[in-house]
């Protein structure tokens, strides 16, 4: 058993893809299916694309979560970037899809069950997010 | 990274590798687009078969390498999307809008000669 959370420094392109393939592995290990272990990456690929967009430097934190009856994963990325000034608007569907502006938040929280983000203009922003095993 | 560019005929095959980075696709863009121009190829197959994760960039990358290549006169046609990968992409509102796609490179390849055929 590997341990139950790993810490991915975000500082090029090329740790996205290293993200991707821990928190990949980590859902793998904790025994969920490829479908889900495939959208789990992919949201920390989109997270970690932000961080390395907008803040340029920032981590990602893989971890092990239990609860109630269920074991899940939580990815949470978080930077000491520019922040976002009206989340609401990040948060808004339609705004991202074209893959070319905006943070792709809303798809991020479709890909996951749980999704939470705080962020201060000028002093960063965390998202955490959540699947549960089914 | 570099991506193995195959020629076969007028065709051109790119197969993408599990773990592509950002400059690793920017490089194939522009080395695609050249290859087209310097053999005069009348159609390009990317092959993402092994490709673990689709996400908002890779997704606009072969939307961009589609649109160039079609500048250019040629087809192209992505292949080999995995089930899961294409569920993500729904997910995340991604799509592939304008650009033909086929189960696999044997599909790709019949769909190319098919369409050749019928502009001869």
């Amino acid at each position: 058993m590997s341990a139950a959370e790993i810490r991915v420094a975000i500082n090029s392109d090329q740790d996205i893809v290293s993200a991707r393939q821990r928190g990949r592995a980590m859902a793998t290990e904790l025994g969920f299916s490829t479908g889900d272990a495939t959208l789990i990456a992919t949201a920390i690929s989109e997270l970690a694309r932000n961080i390395v967009s907008y803040a340029r430097k920032g981590q990602i934190t893989l971890k092990m979560v239990n609860g109630l009856s269920r074991q899940g994963i939580a990815v949470i990325a978080s930077d000491d970037g520019p922040g976002i000034t009206d989340i609401r608007q990040a948060l808004r569907d339609g705004y991202s899809t074209s893959g070319s502006l905006g943070l792709g938040l809303p798809g991020v929280r479709r890909l996951m069950d749980e999704f939470e983000i705080t962020s201060q203009p000028g002093r960063g922003t965390m998202v955490a997010v959540k699947k549960w095993k089914q | 990274m570099e991506v193995p560019i195959l020629k076969q005929g007028a065709v051109l095959i790119a197969t993408f590798q599990a773990a592509l980075s950002d400059a690793d696709l920017n490089h194939l863009r522009m080395g695609l687009v050249q290859q087209v121009v310097k053999f005069r190829s009348r159609a390009v197959i990317v092959d993402v078969t092994a490709m673990d994760v689709m996400d908002s960039f890779a997704s606009r990358t072969l939307r961009e390498i589609a649109h160039m290549i079609r500048l250019r006169g040629a087809e192209t046609v992505i292949v080999g999307i995995q089930p899961e990968v294409a569920f993500a992409m729904v997910q995340l509102g991604l799509t592939l809008e304008g650009v033909a796609t086929a189960l696999d490179l044997e599909e790709g390849l019949a769909y190319l000669n098919e369409k050749f055929k019928t502009t001869n």
